[in-house]
């Protein structure tokens, strides 16, 4: 939190009562400790093994699987950037054909698990498919034994994999922070002589680094968490070794000794972005007039729509075509299976689930910030945020013990009472899972209403305080109003993630209860994932509602030409605060 | 606000809407069956459609209704982690060496009927009753057609004749695991990782995927070799998975490859009764209708696997590749040299 936040917030304690500021903390206290849980769990099971697996590891596989993870984090980072930073400016500050379309459109990918994506690229790009297939015709070519294309599963293909769905979150936050860029900047460089090119790339990109910054964290999160595509396109990363470990040679210690390890890397990734943004706290201050859009012809009309259509036909179009047209092929081979809709609904019952009580959790932890303006409250939501840094396996491996724990716990005392059997009351319910997800994303409901927060002007709560509100009036007339868009689109963001969140969907959902990412892994596993392109392309629309919905809130606030507005649209659109 | 406020108040609604189905759905899920209903519940790290016709035929035999979870990894930690109060009756497995991992995490309790010892031969099965094989698949090589081989050793795997031709899936694959760990039993650590090294030396791509797109990545040119188990073979050719894998069926040869001076390596699926299972009668009976001759036949028809019950049928297609030398080495010991092979696996780098 940047200094000048952190004195306004102090003198905001006085409203409140610097008394019972301390107890103000008890509640987030409590969601940090429950996030904790699976964490310490973890570690409890790490020191049961012994070391011995370490020489093992550092001969031969963690080379490999470190520089490999490397590699992908960078491959995706650098191309995740060079697409969206351009996409972004280009639609935030120029006028050319398709411009309002593409603004949304460039977010759609995000509906669609990185899974997903790879198998459909698989598919496409096969000797087999249909753009191999073309270029053999084309270029007279009868056998593939002839020529080939490189194989999509490798670390290249796995980076344009992992860039086509993860883009849209550095796009995102770039897209805002252009936004709101006031035009003065600008006009000055202008006037002193800089070309339009120039003062993009001195005045424009570094304004809106903290942004970029926050919004490739995510992605590079994403990346490190990420089982399904790397898995299947054969990339050995650091979390795919951790499953060897683990489901290779039963050493489930070992598993959690290498995750813990990991988390730490996290965290230098997470501490090292969060420095990045104090330092650059300069560009937070700029207000006033946004640029007026620079209306781009011809040739360079033609390339602008072209650059931005590009991500948005291969990270969405292309992929989404596969999967309709192998989903109907399917549907005419097999028919419909009723199972699907149930698939469907227990999908979005256990996402909404998980989202209500992640909206609920964040706002205990950002309330408990605000009203309490202690620099521990901010602590506490960094450890709040902590799931989302943890892969959803090793997430789900730690949350097994201490629920099933409480589940017996009750099981006992119930049985030694009332001689009635509980059963398992949280693991076997979907409990599990609304956990798990809820801990998972809680850092998007945190860092939007942070942001969220930080916007709300410190007076607001004096003045409540003054005209003899409490606290919690204060809370419910002036803060919640004020922090609708944030709140909406944190639940569409968890809902989403929710969705399409794989790992720990498999290992805790309860008996004889299948989703639809459960669905669509079950038939890749058995080597049949066209059988799930129906399954897959319901993931995908009930994905798109939501952000449809983003880029309609997204856009309507940053379609408005008042800044006020567009300081908004920065609120809701980043959740730039994690861990 | 106002530009946004038609938009927040339908996400209002859509949240009340999905709070009020998420609270009645948590009573739906928690429910569960009806107590008068006699159920079984089935753990399993099967694929979901591969285990669907053994359970379908047994709630129409016993009118016992299945309640199934897959869960691929982490069945035995969650059984496990459930303790007693875990509804698990039958935990199902795909790998000799998972089966031994759960019972190893003694989340099993022994049986012994007549039946069951009757059907299932000694050596596929704990002495203690822990565990019973159930079905057994072969682990072949597809071949190009045009390769011409006629036969092959799984040694020859590792012949440098065969560079860049050769597709298979993750070494640390389960399957995969249980090859290299029948190899170390066979020849010992040195020349297992000599062959090892020579079986990377040959890949034509990264070692992942599934078995199935060996046969797919053969008949689009990228290998001639693959590796993969037998029941893919029928599952393609037989139509079953659609047109287009019939295609990689059919595209391929198939061979029965064998060790030297031994035979056809093959693993199981089997099932276990869990310790503390609330339906155990359920969970016998379940057990002992896998191994009855008809869901042998149903086995070996719907999913071209290779019966355990001796003189049990065998599908026309899987019968077509020719006679199967099961390998003598034991299940056991090959389950138990798999931690040193997933090591080797490692150390040669064959999935990076």
């Amino acid at each position: 939190m940047p200094p000048h936040i952190i004195s306004r917030n102090r003198r905001l304690a006085s409203a409140f009562g610097r008394r019972r500021g301390a107890l103000l903390l008890v509640a987030p206290a409590l969601v940090a400790g429950f996030v904790l849980l699976p964490i310490l769990a973890l570690g409890i099971i790490a020191a049961r093994g012994s070391g011995d697996l370490w020489p093992h590891l550092i001969a031969y596989v963690l080379p490999d699987a470190v520089s490999q993870t490397l590699i992908l984090l960078a491959g995706v980072g650098l191309l995740s950037f060079f697409v969206a930073v351009p996409c972004a400016f280009l639609v935030a500050t120029c006028e050319f054909p398709g411009r309002r379309l593409l603004d949304w459109a460039l977010l759609l990918p995000l509906a669609l698990p990185g899974y997903i994506v790879a198998y459909s690229y698989l598919d496409l790009l096969h000797p087999l498919g249909p753009v191999q297939g073309v270029l053999r015709f084309a270029l007279g070519i009868a056998s593939p034994r002839d020529f080939r294309l490189p194989d999509v599963r490798s670390v290249g293909g796995c980076i344009f994999v992992l860039s086509c769905v993860l883009y849209p979150y550095v796009y995102l936050s770039a897209r805002a922070s252009f936004l709101m860029q006031s035009a003065a900047a600008l006009d000055v460089a202008r006037s002193l002589g800089a070309s339009r090119t120039r003062a993009a790339l001195r005045i424009a990109l570094p304004m809106a680094r903290p942004a970029i910054v926050a919004g490739l964290t995510l992605v590079l999160l994403e990346v490190l968490g990420d089982i399904g595509a790397s898995e299947f396109l054969g990339v050995r990363t650091l979390t795919v070794s951790i499953y060897a470990t683990w489901v290779n040679r039963s050493n489930l210690p070992g598993a959690a000794q290498i995750a813990l390890v990991m988390l730490a890397l996290v965290l230098v990734l997470v501490a090292a972005e969060r420095l990045a943004r104090r330092r650059a706290r300069y560009t937070t201050a700029a207000a006033g007039r946004p640029p007026a859009r620079v209306c781009l012809r011809g040739g360079k009309a033609a390339g602008a729509t072209l650059l931005c259509a590009l991500p948005v036909l291969l990270g969405f179009v292309a992929p989404v075509w596969h999967l309709a047209t192998a989903a109907a092929q399917r549907l005419e081979f097999s028919g419909l299976s009723p199972a699907l809709l149930l698939e469907a609904r227990n999908s979005a019952l256990l996402a909404g689930g998980g989202t209500l009580v992640a909206i609920a959790l964040g706002l205990v932890v950002t309330v408990g910030q605000r009203l309490s303006a202690r620099p521990a409250a901010s602590v506490l939501a960094r450890i709040a945020s902590l799931g989302y840094a943890v892969p959803g396996t090793v997430l789900a491996i730690g949350l097994l013990t201490p629920l099933a724990g409480f589940d017996n716990w009750v099981d006992a005392a119930a049985r030694e009472t009332f001689g009635v059997s509980t059963g398992l009351l949280i693991s076997g319910s979907g409990g599990a899972l609304v956990i798990a997800y809820a801990i998972r994303f809680l850092a998007i409901p945190i860092g939007g209403l942070e942001a969220g927060f930080t916007r709300m002007s410190p007076h607001l709560d004096m003045a409540a305080r003054s005209l003899g509100a409490t606290g919690a009036s204060a809370v419910r007339r002036i803060h919640l109003p004020l922090l609708r868009p944030a709140l909406a689109t944190a639940a569409l963001m968890v809902f989403v993630d929710g969705m399409k969140e794989l790992p720990a969907t498999l290992l805790l959902r309860p008996l004889g209860v299948e989703t639809l990412a459960t669905h669509i892994y079950g038939e890749a596993a058995r080597g049949t994932y066209e059988d799930g392109a129906l399954a897959a392309l319901l993931v995908v629309l009930v994905g798109l509602v939501p952000v449809v919905i983003l880029a309609r809130i997204s856009g309507a606030a940053f379609g408005a030409t008042q800044s006020s507005s567009a300081r908004r649209g920065e609120a809701q659109g980043a959740p730039t605060a994690v861990g | 606000m106002s530009g946004t406020s038609p938009t927040i108040s339908l996400v209002r609604r859509t949240l009340c809407g999905a709070l009020a189905a998420v609270s009645l759905a948590a009573l739906g899920l928690a429910a569960g069956p009806a107590a008068a209903e006699e159920v079984v519940n089935v753990y399993t790290t099967r694929e979901p459609a591969l285990a669907a016709p053994l359970f379908e035929a047994f709630t129409k035999a016993t009118g016992v209704r299945v309640h199934s979870v897959f869960v691929k990894d982490g069945l035995a930690e969650r059984v496990k982690a459930e303790g007693a109060a875990s509804p698990a009756d039958v935990l199902m497995t795909v790998d000799v060496g998972n089966l031994l991992d759960v019972v190893d995490a003694g989340v099993t309790q022994p049986v012994e009927t007549p039946v069951l010892t009757a059907a299932v031969p000694a050596n596929l099965r704990d002495p203690q009753g822990n565990w019973y094989a159930l079905s057994l698949r072969a682990r072949l090589v597809y071949a190009a057609k045009d390769a011409k081989l006629t036969g092959i050793h799984y040694e020859d795997l590792a012949d440098p004749k065969y560079k860049g031709k050769i597709c298979i899936r993750s070494g640390q694959h389960p399957y995969n695991v249980a090859l290299t760990a029948a190899y170390l039993v066979h020849h010992g650590e040195a020349k297992t990782e000599a062959w090892l090294r020579g079986v990377k030396a040959n890949l034509a791509r990264k070692a992942t995927g599934g078995d199935r797109e060996g046969a797919r990545d053969i008949v689009g040119g990228i290998c001639e070799l693959a590796i993969g188990n037998s029941y893919y073979v029928g599952l393609m050719r037989s139509g079953k998975g659609g047109p287009e894998q019939q295609k990689w069926g059919d595209g391929i040869a198939v061979l029965l490859p064998t060790f030297e001076g031994g035979g056809t390596h093959v693993n199981v699926s089997g099932a276990a009764v869990a310790k503390n299972a609330p339906n155990k009668s359920n969970a016998v009976k379940l057990l002992e209708f896998a191994v009855s001759p008809e869901m042998q036949a149903i086995y070996a028809k719907a999913n071209f696997e290779y019966p355990v019950l001796k003189g049990a049928a065998i599908d026309p297609v899987i019968a077509a590749l020719g006679p199967l030398t099961v390998d003598p080495i034991s299940l056991v010991d090959i389950a138990k040299a798999r931690k040193k092979a997933s090591e080797l696996i490692d150390k040669v780098g064959f999935d990076s």
